[in-house]
């Protein structure tokens, strides 16, 4: 985690992204994506396994987080899950399988990770939005 | 004795949940002691991601909000 990953809630509270960033060619695509997302300002990326392992503080900040992105790769959904068996139940999700990118078929190319950032950028302001 | 760290780059919301802290431990009529700490590593060393956050004995308890003096209370009993 960087320095800058530290936000003063002064301002606003940070939308919060998380990757399952899994061994499989989906999974580098969930993270690259969110990594990429995070770079275009759409929220900041954090540490699922965090999430996983309880770290009080990113516990305390996924809470007051204005909203909270989770990106899977394939359908074992290891980011729903631990983020479920850690309490949470308010997040946007989106799974690359569900976006026709196959596991074992979807290296993460510049193109598709750019397809993933689009429907997740839509997403996830979809569901930001005061409108709903 | 408990440790209470408040986290937080000294903004008046940090300092608010620092006074909320003090009046939470006078309330509680426990022995305490509050630091305030400004050093960003610390902070992220706790997986802090948004202050200002209150930790105690080593645990952080609330991030992004200023918890009023009787949430501390209870998370100090």
């Amino acid at each position: 985690m960087g320095q800058s990953a530290v936000q003063c809630s002064c301002a606003s509270a940070p939308r919060i992204i998380l990757a399952c960033s899994g061994a499989s060619d989906v999974g580098h695509l969930a993270d690259l994506a969110a990594r990429e997302l995070a770079k275009q300002g759409i929220g900041q990326m954090g540490c699922l396994a965090a999430i996983g392992g309880r770290v009080s503080g990113f516990m305390a900040s996924v809470e007051a987080a204005a909203g909270v992105l989770v990106l899977d790769g394939c359908p074992l959904e290891c980011g729903r899950r631990t983020m479920e068996q850690a309490g949470f139940r308010d997040f946007v999700h989106l799974r690359m399988t569900d976006m026709g990118l196959e596991r074992g078929k979807s290296p993460p190319t510049p193109e598709r990770i750019q397809v993933v950032v689009e429907e997740a950028a839509k997403k996830f302001s979809q569901v930001m939005s005061p409108s709903g | 004795m408990k440790l209470i760290q408040i986290l937080g780059p000294g903004c008046a919301r940090c300092e608010k949940l620092k006074q909320n802290a003090e009046e939470a431990v006078k309330r509680a009529g426990i022995e305490a002691t509050i630091e305030k700490i400004t050093d960003i590593n610390v902070m992220i060393g706790y997986g802090v991601m948004m202050t200002p956050a209150i930790a105690i004995d080593g645990e952080v308890k609330a991030a992004g909000r200023v918890l009023s003096p009787e949430e501390i209370q209870q998370l100090l009993i």
